[in-house]
């Protein structure tokens, strides 16, 4: 260490770094843990909702339509994949 | 009144079983009469930290499934009046333990008029920790300064408010108490460590103690003896502390900064601890 560094505070500080980033995960995991039951449910209706408009029999369903929550960034995402049935597509 | 005790982490290797004995210890030194529980299935450690390896015969799994009665596993502290021991089975896995069968042993440790319950937790989110954490009044969160384990202990708070006993029946939470433990203040004064209020601030909860990363430890498992009893040392006086704050008194912190050094030993670099 040169003479030099005595003054100079700023050293690499990699302790701020994983404070910083266990700030993040801790509260996306705080949310997502307290509201689990949230997000099942409202999947589960869009399903039925998509269900009785195209259709698609319960049992075939979770083939059919895909409800996926993901993090990207600051913001979950919620997204829906749907396959529509060919009589449908068709008529379009 | 008893008072069931978790002392947990979700993340191995943290202190768990070394702060179990030394708090079990603590505790007993003042008086009270403790019996440490572990609940670690298979991985049975408490024994080796409390130095009565030799005397195991029967164990908590053979309580539960009512092989032996409590008093036949129950291993007595052979240096404190007031301490005991309940191992943990070496043979069987974490499934052999099931709620009902836990749920009469601590009755009947309660019965037997113990002041503090103190249960072991294995490591992880499993059924064994869950165990161990079910019936609990109170938690001692123990934390490392390092992101993964800050992050699992975090989890495990969620778990103690949402799958514990308290919390099914809608009583009062348990109360938690944040101990870290390994802490080395050089590391930190150096950025290389988070900062004891870092992790406060990450957790939320109340601080129990810090104990210093201590080579103190390392002897007294090695002697099977708690470090609590090594009260000339960092580790055993941090324990102890962190016992008399658990039992309601204020006790200043200790052993959380570097000793401060003379601008003269700064420039001479005479720093203790630097290769640490
Ligand atoms: N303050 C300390 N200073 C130095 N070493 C320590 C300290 N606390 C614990 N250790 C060491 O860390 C290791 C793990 O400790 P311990 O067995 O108590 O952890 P644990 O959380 O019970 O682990 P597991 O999850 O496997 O049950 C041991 O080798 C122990 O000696
Ligand atoms: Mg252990």
């Amino acid at each position: 260490m040169s003479w030099i560094d005595l003054f100079r505070k700023t050293k690499s500080n990699t302790a701020v770094t994983a404070k910083e980033r266990l700030q993040i995960v801790i509260s996306h995991e705080r949310t997502r843990n307290s509201q689990p039951d949230l997000i099942s449910a409202m999947q589960t209706e869009i399903l039925t909702i998509v269900a009785k408009y195209l259709g698609i029999p319960a049992d075939k369903i979770q083939e059919q339509v895909r409800v996926d929550v993901e993090r990207r960034g600051e913001h979950s995402v919620l997204e829906l994949n749907i396959t529509l049935p060919d009589a449908l597509s068709v008529k379009n | 009144m008893t008072e069931v005790i978790v002392v947990t982490s979700g993340k191995g290797g943290v202190g768990k079983t070394t702060s179990s004995a030394a708090i079990g210890t603590g505790l007993a030194l003042k008086g009270y009469r403790t019996v440490v529980v572990d609940f670690d299935v298979g991985l049975r450690n408490l024994d080796l930290i409390m130095g009565c390896e030799r005397r195991v015969v029967y164990d908590l799994v053979n309580v539960v499934k009512k092989e032996a009665n409590l008093n036949q596993a129950l291993i007595k502290d052979k240096r404190l009046e007031e301490l005991y021991i309940l191992p943990a089975s070496q043979t069987r896995d974490k499934d052999a333990l099931d709620i009902e069968g836990v749920a009469r042993v601590i009755e009947e440790l309660k019965a037997a008029n113990f002041d503090y319950i103190i249960c072991d937790s294995p490591a992880g989110i499993e059924k064994g920790a869950l165990m161990a954490l079910y019936f609990a009044d109170r938690a001692i969160v123990v934390t490392n300064p390092e992101v993964s384990s800050v992050r699992d202990s975090d989890r495990i708070l969620g778990i103690l408010a949402s799958k514990s006993k308290r919390a099914e029946d809608k009583l009062e939470p348990i109360r938690e108490h944040l101990l870290v433990t390994r802490y080395s203040a050089s590391r930190v004064e150096n950025g290389d460590m988070l900062a004891l209020s870092d992790i406060e601030e990450l957790l939320a909860i109340p601080l129990l103690g810090v104990i210093p990363e201590s080579l103190a430890v390392l002897r007294a498992s090695n002697s099977g003896i708690p470090v609590t009893f090594d009260q000339e040392s960092d580790a055993g006086q941090a324990y102890l502390d962190a016992v008399d704050r658990f039992l309601g008194n204020k006790v200043p912190l200790r052993f959380v900064n570097t000793k401060k050094r003379s601008f003269i030993q700064r420039l001479f670099n005479t720093k203790e601890g630097a290769s640490a």
